[in-house]
């Protein structure tokens, strides 16, 4: 039951995370279209070998029809197509699906992209949207969240991480010293993108100190513990074994994955917080990869906060429950340390470009297993964990990876 | 300027309009399954545990328990500007089920997980009715 570990990982490519975008304005499927290309001649496929896609929500030129559209656009004759709506666990699930159908055998050349360059506007453009205020996924009536959560202010994302942070804390260490455990993984992360000229980061070191002493956004969480939008963009392309052995680079294989879900509101969850959906996932997708937590060489997980990365880390079992801040202090999470996470930088370092954030990890863990990383390569590159998340820990989605 | 930004309001359902109507007359309802035993809110039409349609509002007392909290430093969105800081919180009654809201009367720095708090019922007038809480 499971992958097989015979889809891989061929193709990559992305746009650099910029805070201010001042090239031309494309439209996502342009984006699509572009960023796609660039995975497929770094794969060394012909676009006409493409039978298979998925995409997530960013599509914004329609409401649905998403797959047929971009097919149509990129002129691809398809054979399976998806769109996945798990928020920031989109693309990690979208990367698991691509393995599964090619697995399958429906299909052989999967492309996955996530757009996240700001589009062309008429100026006249949804005055409905513009005057919308609150920041909430459930807007209209009937909505349990615009009924029930937005009146009193909970308005995602801040207030819901900020929730795990402090049952986290009130539960396992609420001493400053615990504090700085979990700003340490905001530095870490740093010290990676100060190694990844294409973070929004790059060039700027952070202490631990540094982000305790950043401002208070949502107790406990602090500005530099939060993700920054950026804009930028990302493209995966799979291909089946068969396949995959006449690309030119190293292929990286799918051995295991998996996801879990229950809930959109934390208020609502039915595991006591701080437990989250990826202490479902990560027993399972290591039963399938037939691999130990002590194989992997590298963690890639989807750090829109801090306390994402923490929770991430412990509830995936590489520590117990608690434990996490421990293995931070004991650890250089850098991508010259001993436990390795994030090693462009993440989200944190490289700012979160839409969709595309959640793929930046599935395409570091590419280049870092095919050797791709100059100054950033960890030592020892085979085998990595990557991690989604979407929503306030609605939806958790992981992957395990390995070089041939 | 940020002050006038009307706030969002809750809009009730057919089938959560009897939890509106109690919070108005100062009384809290929670849904309880005659098939389960389960309670539950937010009002569905169907038990979150089992599905039954057999779901009864039963007035609790409402005391609770802070569950987890934050406080917004800056606004979580412009209409509620004029509450920073904002303490927002979950709540846990004696039921086990948990209420989003906030809690008036008591300073950021006191709030702890673990607190026990008591309903506070805000009439907006609108004749709406939010469950805020404070300190027991
Ligand atoms: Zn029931």
């Amino acid at each position: 039951m499971g992958l097989r570990g015979e889809a891989a990982i061929v193709g990559v490519a992305d746009y650099p995370s910029e805070r201010v975008y001042s090239g031309t304005r494309q439209f996502s499927l342009e984006q699509w279209a572009d960023l796609s290309s660039r995975a497929l001649a770094d794969a060394g496929i012909a676009s006409s070998e493409v039978n298979g896609i998925v995409c997530v929500g960013d599509v914004s030129e329609s409401a649905m029809f998403h797959p047929a559209t971009i097919a149509e656009y990129c002129g691809w004759s398809l054979d399976y197509a998806e769109r996945v709506d798990l928020g920031g666990a989109s693309a990690v699930a979208a990367v698991w699906r691509a393995a599964a159908a090619i697995e399958l055998g429906i299909c052989d050349v999967v492309v996955v992209t996530c757009t996240g360059r700001p589009k062309p506007e008429l100026p006249s453009a949804s005055p409905q949207e513009r005057a919308r205020t609150v920041n909430a996924s459930s807007w209209t009536w009937g909505s349990p969240q615009s009924e029930f959560e937005v009146p009193y202010g909970d308005i995602p994302p801040n207030v819901g991480f900020a929730f795990y942070a402090s049952r986290y804390h009130a539960l396992y260490g609420n001493e400053p010293a615990d504090h700085l455990a979990r700003a340490k993984i905001a530095a870490d992360q740093r010290t990676s993108a100060c190694m990844n000229p294409n973070a929004a980061f790059f060039g700027k070191p952070i202490t631990p100190e540094d982000v305790l002493a950043s401002r208070l956004i949502a107790d406990p969480l602090h500005i530099l513990e939060i993700v920054m939008l950026c804009h930028g963009g990302g493209s995966v392309v799979l291909a089946s074994k068969a396949r995959a052995q006449r690309c030119p680079k190293r292929p990286v294989f799918l051995t295991g994955c998996g996801e879990h879900l229950a809930h959109k509101t934390p208020t609502y969850s039915v595991d006591e917080i701080p437990r989250t959906p990826i202490s479902y996932v990560a027993d399972r997708a290591f039963a399938m990869s037939g691999i130990d937590r002590s194989d992997i060489d590298m963690l890639q997980l989807y750090d829109c906060y801090t306390i994402t990365v923490l929770l991430t880390i412990e509830q995936s079992g590489f520590c117990d429950p608690g434990g996490g801040l421990d293995l931070v202090r004991r650890n250089d999470l850098s991508y010259k340390g001993s436990f390795p996470v994030n090693t462009h930088g993440g989200m944190l370092g490289m700012g979160q470009p839409g969709f595309a954030g959640g793929l930046s990890m599935v395409l570091e863990a590419t280049r870092q297993i095919r050797g791709e990383c100059g100054n950033r390569q960890v030592r020892k590159h085979d085998t990595a964990y990557i991690t989604g998340t979407g929503g306030i820990m609605s939806e958790q989605a992981a992957l395990i990876v390995q070089g041939a | 300027m940020s002050d006038t930004v009307p706030k969002p309001r809750p809009r009730p359902t057919p089938t959560s309009q009897p939890y509106w109507d109690a919070l108005r007359d100062e009384r809290i309802v929670v849904q309880r399954c005659r098939a389960c035993d389960h309670w539950v809110h937010y009002p569905r039409s169907r038990c979150s545990k089992c599905l039954s349609d057999q779901l009864v509002f039963q007035v609790v007392d409402g005391a609770a328990t802070v569950y987890t909290f934050t406080v917004a430093r800056q606004a979580t969105a412009p209409p509620f500007v004029d509450e920073v800081p904002q303490i927002i919180t979950i709540v846990e009654l004696a039921e086990g089920v948990r209420f989003t809201t906030n809690l008036v009367d008591v300073a950021p720095e006191d709030v702890r997980v673990g607190m026990r708090v008591q309903p506070v019922f805000d009439h907006g007038d609108d004749g709406m009715t939010l469950l805020r809480y404070r300190p027991a």
